[in-house]
């Protein structure tokens, strides 16, 4: 939907110009009820993001205290009362394909309201958007020191506030690594050299990829950069919510002295240019939808403000659907908000998602904390042993998840004749069992050793289980077999 | 020629490409300058890569850059400092007692991982990957051993390996060539395969093997005893067991009491570090038919007196060559 009332003279000329030259964008300051909302989900997201390691979870004396940690060196995932294992990833897995299934749901409900809102790039933008006003004063100001040749002042200006910049960015690399070690820890070992290496690599690449994105390319990241943007126009269907322009309602756009000139000639849209000036990626939404749009409605506030001031009704540039749109030009009432959110489309996203959550809920809760795997040696694959029996071999790996030592017992299923020991013991002590320790929230492993009678079936299946010790409840079981060679010489 | 299809699309101000596909046509729309810088500083980037490391093909080689870096000389690196972090274990290995290497679990968990390395280097070529040996090369992972399976009787076979003649501590046996060299006639011979076969259960009760008791009473009993169990002094097999080192059908055996066998394993203490042999026996000794010390009590009174005295791998270090 491009609008036909755009005139080309307004665009700079970019013919036979390969390269185009950012236009600096000076978003003016504004409120309104989208602003203050705004304001709200920064506050809360930079909460999020700042406070969440520093929040401690008792886990006992065997496991770290801290309530979300990626503890990459033990190949351990914290997250409150849910330790995660490597082998459990695919609880990250789903919630990532949870994340995925969320936008496509946000998106084709309430069109771009991640980027509008709660994307990082988006938040860590309008940060640096207010260090600008706040050093060098709103939009007027800022473009008038922008055109400013560069004396001594601006450049101790602009300093200053790169220098702002530069902590910010600073703080938001540095915030990034309290989540993969004990964050009080590390701030110490930071701050006195001692932090691993990868941990001021990281501070370093993520406050040199902050001060640039946030604080120069903005905008660009969003339209040149981001694949999301792209994606979105897939995902949304007339149904989605979406910043709008009434053109219908608003033109042709005229001053208001030139609609009291002519009465009836001219819109609502008295083109003061107050929704382009609060733009923070500098479109006119005027144009229609288009890709340089994060739907954040600042352009709303802006508008509703003028219409109170000139006494027309709010609501000019609103979220709206195209449906809707469509209805509002032919004079129809809009149809009511929960057919735009409960349709097919959204019950089915919201059905996956939830059923994935479910799913993982209900996985994690029947997750067992114990757990036996073994292999078959392969290499001999059996033993002949001198008293005639056949010895094959197994590495046994048991799990100890919980977050204290057990003792755990392996124990094997009927195979005749059997008996069994571990690398620690001796066919002398072998039994049909055998104990042993499993430090806490750790991974055993032992050679098992399985002695059988010479005579029988070439493959045998039987299972070694394993018990914890505290617990006949606790216990897990895991198919194996059993070789003898070819019988005749 | 396509530019003449070029316009200025009007809603954009943008000029087109000048293709059009079913009407649908491509906006040229300008690249951001940025875009351009950050190729630029890839382009920088390449030319500093190219000079600091090696780069540019010449004939015989490349260009070798001012870092002078080399995969190579990476690897060596690498290996010279995992090298150098493995040398206290080195150290502890060869300054420890190997009798009382069981009372150190973690040192020994070391010496079996370096030992496994180590036997895929110097030992899988007869022995196997899986060290379960092969016909003439005897199988590490089962309880039947020729000369002793206990850590320290292991180590000092890999020491000075078997039937190294010009070496004088080697394990060494030879059994007759009884057919080949005539104290025996075939006939007889086939009386002793009888036997032997009778011994380990693989064949019943005959004439010919009661022939054959008679034989191996005058000519086999003295190494491998009269109860055929063998003798682990002389490195003579045990007769009577499920386990043989090159068979026990009636070919094999016609062959190996007319030809005799003669088994070679080099002496390891002449191309091997003491540590790494030291590794190499625990490897060997954890693979499921390792024994225990005989006589442990004795050992640990011994060490009780050698409390205090530095470096005590008497006995031991004497052995190795």
């Amino acid at each position: 939907m491009v609008s036909a009332m755009n005139s080309p003279e307004k665009f700079p000329d970019t013919q036979g110009h390969l390269y185009e030259k950012r236009k600096a964008v000076h978003p003016q300051r504004i409120d309104g009820k989208f602003r203050r909302l705004k304001w709200v989900i920064m506050a809360l997201t930079l909460a999020v993001y700042y406070i969440t390691p520093w929040i401690r979870w008792d886990r006992g004396p065997y496991a770290p205290d801290q309530a979300v940690l990626v503890d990459l060196a033990h190949r351990r995932f914290y997250m409150f009362g849910i330790e995660i294992w490597p082998h459990e990833f695919y609880y990250v897995a789903g919630l990532l394909v949870m994340a995925g299934i969320g936008l496509f749901l946000v998106t084709s409900a309430v069109g771009r309201a991640w980027c509008g809102y709660t994307c990082p790039q988006t938040v860590w933008t309008d940060v640096f958007q207010h260090v600008d006003r706040f050093v060098d004063g709103d939009r007027n100001a800022r473009m008038r020191l922008d055109k400013a040749p560069w004396t001594v002042q601006k450049t101790a200006r602009r300093l200053f506030k790169w220098s702002i910049y530069l902590v910010i960015a600073f703080w938001t690399g540095g915030a990034w690594i309290m989540y993969f070690a004990d964050a009080p820890t590390l701030v110490v070992d930071f701050w006195t050299g001692q932090a691993a290496p990868v941990a001021y690599a990281s501070v370093a690449i993520l406050t040199a990829t902050t001060f640039i994105f946030g604080g120069f390319m903005r905008e660009q990241v969003c339209i040149y950069m981001c694949p999301w943007p792209r994606i979105q126009t897939a995902m949304m269907d007339e149904n989605s919510l979406t910043v709008t322009y009434k053109d219908w309602r608003g033109e042709p756009r005229g001053s208001l002295k030139k609609a009291e000139a002519h009465p009836g000639s001219f819109g609502d849209c008295v083109d003061c240019n107050q929704c382009v000036a609060v733009c923070p990626t500098g479109i006119d939404i005027r144009e229609g939808p288009q890709i340089g749009c994060i739907t954040c409605a600042l352009c709303i506030d802006a508008c509703d403000r003028v219409m109170a001031q000139v006494g027309r009704p709010r609501g000019l540039i609103d979220y709206a659907t195209l449906e809707d749109s469509e209805l509002e030009k032919a004079g129809k009432p809009h149809s009511p908000i929960r057919k735009a959110l409960f349709r097919p489309r959204t019950i089915l996203y919201t059905s996956i998602w939830g059923a994935i959550g479910l799913a993982m809920l209900f996985a994690l809760g029947n997750r067992t904390r114990i757990d036996i795997s073994a292999n078959h040696d392969r290499n001999p694959v059996y033993v002949q042993l001198a008293d005639g029996h056949v010895r094959n071999s197994y590495t046994v790996n048991l799990r100890n998840m919980e977050n204290r030592p057990r003792k755990m017992i392996i124990g094997m299923t009927t195979l005749k004749g059997g008996v069994m020991w571990s690398n620690a013991g001796s066919r002398e002590g072998a039994g049909q069992s055998l104990t042993t320790d499993v430090p806490a929230d750790s991974v055993a492993r032992l050679r098992v050793y399985v002695a059988a009678p010479g005579t029988g079936p070439e493959r045998e299946d039987f299972a070694l289980t394993v018990t914890a010790a505290d617990d006949p409840e606790a216990k897990d079981i895991d198919e194996v077999f059993f070789e003898r060679p070819e019988t005749g010489e | 020629m396509m530019s003449e299809k070029k316009r200025v699309d009007q809603p954009t101000g943008t000029e087109t490409v000048g293709h059009e596909w079913d009407g649908i046509e491509e906006l040229d729309t300008p690249m951001p300058r940025w875009w351009v810088w950050t190729f630029y500083a890839t382009i920088i980037w390449a030319i500093g890569y190219v000079i600091v490391y090696p780069a540019i093909p010449l004939l015989n080689s490349a260009t070798e850059g001012v870092f002078g870096w080399s995969s190579r000389g990476e690897y060596d690196t690498q290996v010279a400092a995992r090298e150098k972090e493995l040398e206290p274990i080195r150290q502890a290995l060869v300054s420890t007692d190997i009798r009382k290497l069981n009372g150190s679990p973690e040192l020994l968990q070391q010496a079996i991982e370096g030992g496994r390395s180590a036997f895929k280097v110097h030992c899988v070529q007869c022995h196997g990957a899986g060290a379960a040996g092969s016909k003439g090369y005897p199988n590490l992972n089962d309880d039947d051993w020729l000369w002793g399976g206990d850590l320290e009787t292991i180590e000092y076979t890999i020491t000075h390996g078997i039937r190294n003649p010009d070496h004088e501590k080697t394990r060494f046996s030879q059994m007759p060539a009884f057919g080949r060299d005539g104290i025996l006639q075939p006939n007889q011979i086939q009386d002793l395969v009888s036997y032997v076969r009778l011994l380990s259960g693989r064949e019943k009760q005959s004439a010919a093997a009661r022939r054959g008791a008679a034989l191996f009473e005058a000519n086999c009993a003295v190494c491998h005893g009269s109860d055929a169990k063998g003798s682990r002094t002389l490195g003579a097999p045990n007769l009577t067991d499920a386990i043989s080192l090159y068979g026990l059908d009636r070919a094999t055996l016609t062959d190996t009491i007319t030809n005799a066998r003669y088994g070679v394993m080099p002496r390891w203490g002449q191309r091997l570090d003491p540590a790494t042999i030291r590794m190499l026996a625990a490897y060997v000794h954890s693979l499921g038919g390792g024994e225990t010390l005989p006589a442990l009590e004795d050992v640990k009174d011994d060490t009780l007196e050698q409390v205090g005295t530095p470096a005590s791998n008497n006995g031991v270090g004497d052995e190795q060559s």
